[in-house]
């Protein structure tokens, strides 16, 4: 709990008032170079940076839970193997080779960036979400259907509420994944963290790549804490924690 | 009235169920008998169409079952399983109310229909309405799993091994909880079990299935007296066949006037619990009471006599 609040107070500190940190990053600055990343301000890009990512994953969860829904009824059993492939492709693919290739047709900024992380995300979503579904206490099923659920009665009811802490594990994954890969990003001039790496790597100044990198690794802790602790929740209170 | 119609189920080639006829009337309960694979589980599930059957028909109270809808149809018979099936994530009182949630009824209905029903089970409202399925017994999640399944007042409750999970002595209670709440409110139920012990304690009358037909139906003295084939005569055990006769037979079916030695047995008890008695304590008679006051005595002749009678 403490450790928690003392990363949430040193992550709004290396936001909202970097220049605070300049002893600290100093050494790591090439000399008389800047210490501070100060081209645009933090704050803006973690925003940038984090709607990006929360866009990419609403995203992705949409598409792969309701692909998991299809392979998962009696009529779509046979395009789950597709289905597999196809989320497999999506991760196997490099996000920056799907950025290169996406930057022809959408142009520079957040367009490729978006497309990348979603193809990254589908893959964890989508298998848990297929577990979750395919996993549920089969007497449940078996009543469910037997005190007369209608299929959609049992999807929104039964399924998807029990199911929803699996999902809501692989939704953790995926963002967590996609708050990393983000900062590729900023090389086709989405406005993300990884200006503030790119920045560290092109001029040689170690302090910018650690600013950059120790922001993004803090709201990745932090983020996955949180919904660590959603999961269990919902997990106590589906009755299967 | 239950009337089950030359109802068969096809599998491909092999037979589940073959051409079983059988009525059931209101108010009684109606226990399927048989081994694993007998097509007593199948038998079951076809009449709230969660099996479509091959040919023939279900009539409930006259009306076919299939003339409406699988979904509408289940929400008006009950349906209770082995290992509950309670929905994990909803309290007890929704669990319970679930069904007339379906039906639309009134919000205040609901919770009323969940309170009697709670109080009917043994549970008290208070305590138990906010919990989750977790958080009970066994024997108490059994008993919401049947509750729940006679919330809406259905015109029949089916019931699939429904006390397959609990331990002998839990068991032995929610059966004679079962027997208790059906007299109360005149349900009338099928149940489907392997076990024939249980069937003649809870079933009016008993089918007993074997390779996917009903080889044998007829009140428990019938089953058990004069068994039709050699399969019956096997689920109902050589050896156990007098205690089991004895067991359907109250003690006041043979009382005689007269007094004896020991303590007393009231008059519900059946000749089984007598002779047990009698066996035990060595006495040739055991005087009998009802509510309090004697009223006889029933010896371990008659005892002997009436086994011999097969019924």
């Amino acid at each position: 709990m403490i450790l928690r609040a003392a990363l949430i107070a040193l992550l709004l500190a290396l936001v909202l008032r970097p220049e605070v940190f300049t002893p600290l990053f100093a050494p790591f600055a090439p000399e008389n170079g800047p210490v501070i990343y100060t081209r645009s301000s933090l704050l803006s890009l973690s925003l940038s940076h984090l709607g990006l990512v929360a866009a990419a994953s609403l995203a992705a969860t949409v598409v792969a839970v309701t692909l998991a829904i299809l392979v998962t009824r009696p009529a779509g059993e046979a395009f789950r193997p597709l289905s597999r492939t196809i989320t497999n492709v999506g991760q196997t693919f490099p996000p920056v080779a799907v950025l290169a290739l996406a930057v022809p047709a959408l142009g520079f900024g957040a367009g490729p960036t978006l497309v990348a992380l979603f193809l990254y995300g589908l893959l964890p979503i989508f298998e848990n979400a297929m577990t979750g579904l395919s996993t549920l206490p089969a007497s449940t099923m078996e009543a469910a259907r037997g005190i007369g659920l209608d299929r959609w009665q049992r999807l929104w009811r039964v399924e998807l509420p029990l199911a929803m802490p699996v999902i809501l594990g692989g939704f953790r994954l995926s963002v967590v994944i996609a708050l990393g890969t983000a900062t590729i990003g900023s090389t086709v001039a989405a406005r993300t963290l990884g200006e503030v790496i790119i920045a560290g790597l092109l001029t040689s100044n170690t302090a910018f790549v650690l600013q950059g990198g120790l922001i993004v690794g803090l709201f990745a802790v932090l983020i996955h804490d949180a919904l660590v602790q959603l999961e269990k929740y919902l997990a106590r209170r589906s009755g299967r924690g | 009235m239950i009337e089950i119609d030359k109802i068969t189920k096809l599998y491909g080639s092999t037979c589940a169920v073959d051409a079983v006829s059988l009525t059931a009337e209101t108010g009684t309960i109606t226990a399927i008998v048989g081994t694993s694979g007998s097509g007593k589980t199948t038998l079951l599930r076809m009449i709230n169409r969660l099996v479509e059957p091959s040919s023939g028909e279900v009539r409930i109270n006259g009306e076919p079952t299939h003339a409406v809808k699988p979904h509408l149809l289940r929400r008006r018979i009950g349906y209770a399983i082995q290992g509950h099936g309670l929905f994990p994530h909803h309290t007890v009182a929704r669990n319970i109310g679930a069904v007339p949630e379906l039906l639309g009824w009134p919000r205040e209905k609901i919770a009323a229909r969940v309170d009697e029903l709670l109080e009917l089970f043994g549970m008290e409202p208070a305590e138990f309405r906010e919990r989750l399925p977790l958080e009970l017994s066994g024997g108490q999640q059994q008993r919401v799993g049947v509750a729940r399944a006679l919330a809406s007042r259905p015109d029949l409750l089916l019931m699939d091994e429904p006390f397959g999970a609990l331990d002998p002595i839990i068991r032995t209670r929610a059966q004679e909880d079962l027997r208790a709440i059906q007299r109360k409110l005149g349900s009338t139920i099928m149940l489907v079990t392997h076990d024939m012990d249980e069937a003649i304690r809870l079933g009016d009358r008993i089918a007993v299935m074997d390779g996917g037909e009903l080889v044998q139906y007829g009140p428990p003295e019938e089953i058990v007296a004069q068994p039709a084939t050699s399969f019956v005569a096997d689920m109902v055990g050589d050896a156990e066949r007098p205690m089991r006769l004895l067991s359907l037979i109250p003690v006041s079916a043979l009382l005689e006037p007269g007094t004896a030695e020991g303590a007393p047995l009231p008059a519900e008890a059946t000749l089984r619990e007598a002779l047990s008695a009698c066996l035990w304590t060595g006495r040739e008679a055991i005087p009998v009471e009802t509510e309090g006051t004697p009223a006889g005595r029933v010896t371990l002749a008659a005892i002997r006599a009436r086994a011999e009678r097969h019924a």
